[in-house]
């Protein structure tokens, strides 16, 4: 009998993931022993992990990993996406206490299963080889199903969780037929492999499988990556998911899938580049239109921010169709941006909310601003930043992915981009007029601002306004980290 | 000292929001002086920019420190003036006391967060003005809408959520593309050798006729929105109309100037070409301005709106004057832009004390005012008279400079036209005038009215000066513009299409004309 060759382990290529892992078993068995109401001290425990975790991706930076056989690859790019996800995490952490509490589901299992999506995140990020993308990608769609319907008392947060699944089944099924195509007509899995094959072998580009298993994968990153037309989950699950929850997902999973996307177009598919960056065009267009003008009309604040994420995905795309390095560097550090404003603007959400999911219209912040001027200002900060607008991150963040994209010669994209972008100021002015310009009706006197939030909140108001006033630091780091 | 002194000025007022953060904010009297302090010390801060200011074209003051560097791009914190902006940021600072001290009494209500608005708002003005990097300019541009949004939004009128909404977006939707054209500037530099986004390098840009249109076009527009030219003036009577009076004061006196200084600094010297090309286009659009404006204005039964439409046809004649492109017209261009800020800013404050006084604006309540209100009736007539532009006062030099200027150029027919709207500035100005100050005092509620106090009249007193100074003796102020004014004449009329054949030998074929291709994507 022939014995199965080991392939080479290098755990220091997945460190990250292993720490979240195992702290995601440990607190599971401690889950048995807190009792409900101090359930506050697993999310202690979890941060620590992440703390941890986010120690191994700053000592690995600069120092490539490559593990398991080459199916696993920690570069700067993978690290600098695994710094996005463990913010996401971290932040989604710190306003999810006060969020369970309130709606009477603090379970304990919500901390594993976050850690656990978070290292399903990075895992889809260093993954080479399609078969790792898919583990990650499923690893972390599981524990996101689970945490969109975790508030199983609440209608809606089943639903949430039901249609996330269904949807996320479905599209799912597209990405996996999309690879087993790509290794049909490759014979390979592994995304440097796939590159190869294809330049080796002209007679690939007269055999449609790889053209169609190309397309199946973009219609499956789409999904996860909430571009339209393939958005229509995003609104009812966005909705419906417990708030801190639906921070986590708007942000994460979204980074996540962006890595796995640029690294599975850029790496493996660089001799289709004519045909994809063409497709991405449309898709990037579709995206900031249909997500923009769909925000202008929701009452709902929730569901406004959803649309808006839709909106952001689309910006990033234009990023991904310039395809060159600014471009790159442009999604990654609008990915970072994005987690502290859009996680920061939920943090505020969840302390306006009341219990039952009610107070998240977007008239429920009448007279917001003179009520609670800190947060008011907070959440000011946080919908300029989203509208683009200096100084703050977000604008840096867009300038990048529009210059990428002018610089690679797409300037009606850009075009397109920015007028996109000066129509969603209408909508987060929106909330600023209820907040300032119009007399307070009630005396919000049911907020209280735990240590979490306000820690999320200083985090979140620093990750905006200091990147956005002297952008150098991080934007080397995402420029050393583009896979170009 | 020298160095920083733009630095110091730009900044100071946020060293004035840091101190009103911590005040009480119900302890209004403190509030409202610390801001006018602020502004005071600023003011005089800045004037050792008039004495220590050389004649000459060159930039002054300049500080340039690296601030961002990553990947392809480079942007300085690179600041300066010349004397273009000199006046203006002495406009900024000189008009930022006034706006504080004019609503004093009619801003009750959210003091600290109004003060701190006007406090952020002066911050981004002077940073757009003195900025001499691109990018750095861009931040400041947008930095000014938001302060500015919520002076409209809080503290305005009846209209004011519409009114704010409107003019965000309408400036926001013009800026955008305007950052769009400089990305795609700065990529051509790069093609060029250089690497920073200094206007100064960027002049030197050789730019082919296709590009120069579509970049003139998204620059003009977006300066067209803030100045405001004809079709797309409409945000602009709204949003004076509802601001408080501070609000109005500086958006009449500064925020509109930054458009028309966009043009002179931006538009016009690195697009000659395309400026050349659009000189009928603009002229024409300037000339409908002031006619059209004009005659909106003679129908205007709220005296604020008046005042309003009166500022578009204003601004019109400044930027007839520019595009003029002579010394004449381009100095009576500025000039005017001085002198708007002057009068416009004061009949805003004058609008303000009787609003005050009667909480309406409407021509038909008053009447006769003259004999209840002496000293307010002298001042707001050397002010209507120096609207309209009557020799003697500031208005009068800067609008015959920009005739002269305009008919000596190639714009002599616009300028013919344009003279009608002396005249019709004059019927719409008197006809106000007449019909709130003078005849009968028959409505009971003004038979009342308490003249001017101390402190409106200590409002007055210097743009009462500067009126007459400037009316008498303006050779200072364009002594000092002169030289910077010949050197944008010079920029704008080097045509840069020998500049593009010089180039393109050297880089192939595709080197400097790859953006018409690009456009058709």
């Amino acid at each position: 009998m022939e014995t199965i060759a080991m392939p080479a382990i290098n755990f220091a290529a997945i460190m990250p993931e292993t720490v979240l892992s195992i702290f995601a078993m440990v607190l599971l068995l401690v889950n048995v022993f807190v009792p409900s109401e101090q359930k506050a001290y697993l999310g202690y425990l979890s941060l620590i992990g992440m703390l941890v975790s986010f120690y191994f991706v700053v000592v690995g930076w600069g120092n490539p990993q490559e593990g398991f056989n080459g199916s696993v690859l920690q570069d700067n790019f993978s690290l600098f996406f695994k710094g996005i996800v463990l913010v996401s995490g971290a932040l989604s952490i710190l306003i999810s206490d006060q969020y369970m509490k309130r709606e009477g589901c603090n379970w304990g299992e919500l901390y594993p299963l976050l850690l656990l999506a978070t290292a399903g995140m990075m895992l889809m990020a260093s993954g080479t080889d399609l078969m790792t993308i898919f583990l990650g990608l499923e690893v972390l769609s599981v524990s996101l199903y689970v945490l969109a319907g975790f508030n199983r008392n609440d209608i809606r947060s089943n639903e949430a969780g039901l249609k996330y699944f269904l949807l996320g089944a479905f599209s799912t099924g597209f990405l996996l037929y999309g690879m087993a195509l790509t290794y049909g007509a490759t014979g390979t899995t592994k995304i440097p492999l796939i590159a190869s094959y294809i330049a080796q072998n002209a007679s690939v580009f007269s055999n449609p499988m790889l053209l169609v298993g190309m397309l199946l994968m973009g219609v499956g990153f789409s999904f996860k990556i909430a571009a339209a037309p393939f958005h229509m989950w995003t609104p009812d699950v966005y909705e419906g998911a417990p708030t801190p929850m639906t921070a986590f997902m708007s942000v994460g999973p979204k980074a996540a899938g962006f890595a796995a996307f640029v690294r599975v177009f850029v790496i493996a598919l660089p001799a289709f580049r004519a045909d994809w960056s063409d497709l991405l065009w449309v898709l990037a267009v579709l995206t900031m239109t249909v997500g923009n003008i769909t925000a202008l009309y929701q009452n709902n604040i929730k569901r406004m921010l959803a649309y808006s994420s839709i909106a952001h995905a689309g910006y990033v795309l234009v990023g991904f169709t310039a395809g060159n390095s600014v471009g790159t560097a442009g999604i990654m550090f609008y990915m970072l941006s994005y987690a502290f404003m859009n996680i920061g603007a939920f943090a505020i959400i969840v302390l306006v909310g009341k219990k039952g999911e009610a107070n998240n219209n977007v008239s429920d912040y009448t007279g917001f601003g003179f009520k609670h001027p800190i947060l008011a200002v907070c959440m000011a900060i946080f919908l300029f930043s989203l509208a683009g607008i200096p100084p703050a991150a977000g604008f840096i963040g867009k300038f990048y992915l529009f210059s990428g994209a002018i610089q690679a010669g797409y300037i009606w994209l850009a075009i397109i981009g920015v007028l996109n972008s000066a129509a969603s100021v209408y909508y987060y002015l929106r909330v600023m007029v209820y907040m300032y310009m119009k007399e307070p009706e009630e005396e919000f006197d049911w907020l209280q601002v735990t240590p979490g939030i306000a820690l999320c909140l200083v985090i979140a108001v620093a990750g905006v306004l200091v990147p956005g006033i002297i952008p150098s630091f991080i934007l080397e780091l995402a420029q050393k980290a583009v896979l170009l | 000292m020298n160095d920083s002194i733009v630095t110091i000025m730009t900044f100071l007022p946020l060293l004035g929001v840091l101190v009103l953060l911590f005040l009480p904010k119900n302890s209004h009297g403190l509030l409202r002086t610390v801001a006018l302090g602020v502004t005071i010390l600023n003011f005089l801060v800045s004037l050792p920019l008039i004495t220590g200011f050389v004649t000459n074209a060159e930039f002054q003051f300049v500080q340039n420190v690296p601030w961002i560097e990553a990947g392809p791009f480079k942007m300085n914190y690179h600041v300066g003036i010349d004397g273009i902006s000199l006046w203006l940021v002495i406009l900024t600072t000189f008009i930022m006391p006034i706006a504080v001290l004019s609503t004093w009494t009619a801003v009750e209500e959210k003091v600290k967060e109004y003060m701190i608005c006007l406090l952020l708002l002066e911050v981004g003005m002077l940073g757009a003005f003195v900025s001499l990097d691109m990018f750095l300019f861009y931040i400041f541009w947008e930095l000014m809408l938001i302060p500015m949004y919520f002076i409209i939004g809080i503290w305005g009128g009846k209209q004011k959520i519409y009114a704010a909404i409107k003019f965000f977006i309408y400036t926001m939707a013009g800026s955008v593309l305007m950052l769009v054209a400089l990305i795609a500037l700065y990529f051509m530099g790069m093609k060029a050798g250089f690497t920073d986004f200094s206007i100064v390098n960027f002049y030197k840009i050789p730019i082919d006729p296709v590009a120069q249109t579509w970049m003139f076009l998204a620059f003009a527009f977006a300066f067209a929105i803030k100045v405001p030219l004809f079709p797309v003036h409409t945000w602009l009577p709204l949003a004076h109309t509802e601001a408080p009076t501070a609000g109005s004061v500086i958006l009449a006196a500064i925020l509109l100037k930054m458009g028309t200084y966009g043009y002179v600094r931006f538009a016009m010297p690195l697009f000659p070409d395309a400026a050349e090309k659009f000189t009928p286009l603009v002229a024409t659009l300037a000339v409908i301005g002031i006619i059209y404006a004009a005659l909106v204005a003679m129908v205007q039964e709220d005296v604020k709106k008046l005042v309003a439409y009166s500022s578009v046809a204003h601004l019109g004649f400044v930027m007839l004057g520019i595009f003029a492109l002579n010394q004449q017209g381009v100095a009576g261009g500025m000039l005017q832009m001085l002198n708007h800020g002057i009068s416009t800013g004061a009949l805003f404050l004058i609008v303000g004390f009787i609003y005050e006084r009667r909480h309406t604006r409407l021509i038909v309540d008053f009447g006769g005012l003259s004999k209840q209100m002496p000293i307010f009736a002298t001042i707001f007539m050397i002010v209507t008279l120096s609207s309209i532009g009557l020799p003697g006062t500031n208005g009068f030099v800067g609008e015959f400079l920009v005739l002269i200027g305009a008919y000596e150029s190639s714009l002599r027919w616009y300028a013919i036209i344009a003279t009608s709207g002396v005249i019709l500035s004059a019927v719409y100005m008197l006809w106000m005038f007449q019909r709130v100050m003078f005849g009968e005092l028959s409505n009971p509620k003004n038979q009342k009215l308490a003249d001017l106090n101390a402190r409106e009249i200590v409002i007055m007193v210097p743009l009462l000066i500067m009126i007459f100074v400037m009316g008498v003796y303006p050779t200072p102020f364009l002594d000092k513009m002169s030289p910077a004014i010949d050197r944008v004449i010079l920029l704008s009329k080097t045509k840069k299409v020998a500049m593009v054949d010089a180039v393109a030998p050297v880089g192939a074929q595709n080197a400097p004309v790859v953006l018409p291709e690009v456009l058709n994507k």
